[in-house]
């Protein structure tokens, strides 16, 4: 479904991406691992276009979107939960939703999915009228999530959901993510928690300096010595 | 009935309002700092007196003539200037209003340095009130749309907005647009009331003046942008008895509002209704639900 081959980004002078090609099939959800700076974000922020490639392509069902503003990108089926969740703090949590579904015009269907997002998300609910801003960390991403939800994404880009929160409630993420895509949608997931992505994931790539220094299935990487070494604290 | 002063201070509340709410659109509602507002009043009010002196068109269209021209600039101007963003955005403005004030002292159909004069007198209470009242159902019905969703989403968080499919560099050159269409108008109705136009009416000073309506009033606010408008326009002609001080008072109130109501006069009243005077400490201190309302 998305195919990324040699992809370079740079940040100026500074090459942050180093020619990496992954690909996530469609139904499953492939995590990207590694430490701070490992260009994790960067790859999120160019498959979504916030920012531009210097060389490689990004192919998404068969079309390269590379040069293709971040909105059109938005109408094409990818949704993003950027790092830091960035709900909108001062609107609701409906508005939040709202904005969501703005590429959307089938308003039957909205109100349908936002009782999706309530289903999926319990905690959110009640909380229509609550400014979004004071939510809990937890509540937040997770209305980062629906909203992203909202505008019915084929694929769900997914950075660093379990960022600054306690472990019971990154344990509720993750078991929402794999409600997710059990229900149908791609993830294509960026995590420092490596343990609870490769549990979650079908497939997981290893980020280092830029360039991509493995590749497997998740539970296969889970039993890697070195990925064990260095990213599992064994 | 109304005295001729009186009557003029009203016109000139009327016309504040125009401009502040238009404003308000751009900087409170869509987050973009633009100090060269009154750049696009000067467009309107040169346009709209170019059309009625030279093209005897009726009143009405003299003035939506004004209102479309400034609106072109605002679209021109604003694809890409928009593209700054906070401070550079600002001094893009400033420079903006500066090349069309000393555009307008050069040119000749502007009268140049002498200024346009022989408007005739178009100009009524009436007229003001009816488009001002045009302005706020417009600018009410803009912000209730999609439209208006996008504004807010950009001025809280662009790249969030980015991601949620809006097209932020439209939607801000939309607003920006928008916003100096009612500039226009209030230019319009502004030359046809003083019946004398020069570009330094129209210079930085005003603009700012006009900034400090709204944020004086209260940034994200109409009632707010209203209430600034009455304010900055009427406090100078009240303080007209203390002669030489009352700019300095004028300058004492604006520095004691800031640091009383940073959040402006109504508050900052987002879409959620929250904000205004509910969301003041004064009102949450007398009924103790400061509590409540974070939801705790």
């Amino acid at each position: 479904m998305l195919e990324i081959t040699n992809l370079s980004t740079f940040y100026g002078n500074i090459q942050a991406l180093h020619e990496i090609s992954l690909s996530v099939k469609e139904k499953k959800i492939v995590c990207l691992i590694g430490s701070n700076g490992a260009g994790k974000t960067t790859t999120l922020n160019t498959v979504s276009g916030l920012l531009n490639p210097a060389s490689g392509t990004i192919s998404f069902a068969g079309k390269n979107i590379v040069g293709t503003a971040p909105h059109a990108i938005v109408s094409m089926g990818i949704s993003q939960v950027p790092e830091g969740r960035r709900v909108f703090p001062r609107l609701t949590v409906q508005e939040n939703l709202d904005l969501g579904a703005f590429i959307r015009k089938d308003r039957s269907a909205v109100k349908e999915d936002i009782r999706y997002v309530y289903d999926t998300f319990p905690q959110l609910k009640g909380r229509e009228k609550q400014p979004a801003g004071t939510l809990s960390g937890g509540e937040q991403q997770m209305l980062a999530m629906g909203r992203a939800m909202m505008s019915r994404p084929k694929l769900l880009l997914l950075d660093e959901p379990s960022m600054g929160l306690a472990p019971m409630v990154v344990k509720e993420i993750f078991r929402i993510i794999d409600e997710i895509n059990n229900d149908g949608t791609t993830i294509l997931l960026v995590e420092q928690n490596a343990q609870m992505a490769l549990k979650t994931s079908h497939r997981g790539y290893v980020l280092e300096s830029g360039r991509i220094v493995l590749e497997d299935e998740a539970s296969a990487l889970l039993e890697n010595d070195e990925v064990r070494k260095s990213y599992l604290g064994e | 009935m109304i005295s001729a002063y009186y009557l003029q201070v009203m016109i000139l509340v009327g016309i504040n309002i125009i401009m502040a709410t238009s404003l308000n659109l751009v900087v409170g509602y869509t987050g973009q700092l633009s100090i060269g507002h009154a750049a696009f009043m000067s467009i309107g009010a040169y346009t709209a007196a170019l059309v009625t002196l030279n093209l005897g068109l009726p009143f009405a269209l003299s003035l939506l003539a004004g209102a479309f021209v400034a609106m072109l600039f605002g679209i021109l101007i604003g694809m890409p200037t928009l593209k700054l963003k906070g401070d550079y955005l600002a001094i893009a403005t400033l420079g903006f209003g500066e090349i069309v004030r000393i555009v307008f002292l050069n040119l000749k159909i502007t009268g140049g340095a002498v200024g346009l004069r022989g408007i005739p007198k178009e100009t009524t209470l009436l007229w003001v009130i009816v488009a001002a009242i045009f302005t706020l159902f417009i600018l009410k019905r803009v912000l209730k749309s999609r439209v208006g969703r996008a504004f807010i989403a950009i001025r809280e968080d662009e790249t969030a907005a980015e991601t949620m499919g809006i097209n932020s560099t439209y939607y801000k050159v939309l607003s920006f647009g928008v916003g100096a269409f009612f500039a226009g108008l209030g230019g319009g109705l502004f030359a046809h009331y003083f019946r004398y136009i020069h570009p330094n009416s129209f210079g930085f000073m005003r603009s700012i003046e006009q900034l400090c309506m709204v944020v004086l009033g209260g940034l994200g606010n109409m009632t707010g942008a209203i209430i600034g408008a009455l304010l900055v326009t009427s406090i100078p002609e009240l303080l007209r008895a203390s002669a030489e001080y009352r700019l300095v008072f004028y300058g004492a109130i604006l520095i004691i509002m800031m640091r009383v109501r940073p959040q402006g006069i109504w508050g900052e009243k987002v879409v959620a209704g929250r904000g205004g005077w509910r969301d003041s400490k004064l009102f949450k201190r007398w009924t103790n639900n400061d509590r409540k309302l974070k939801g705790l």
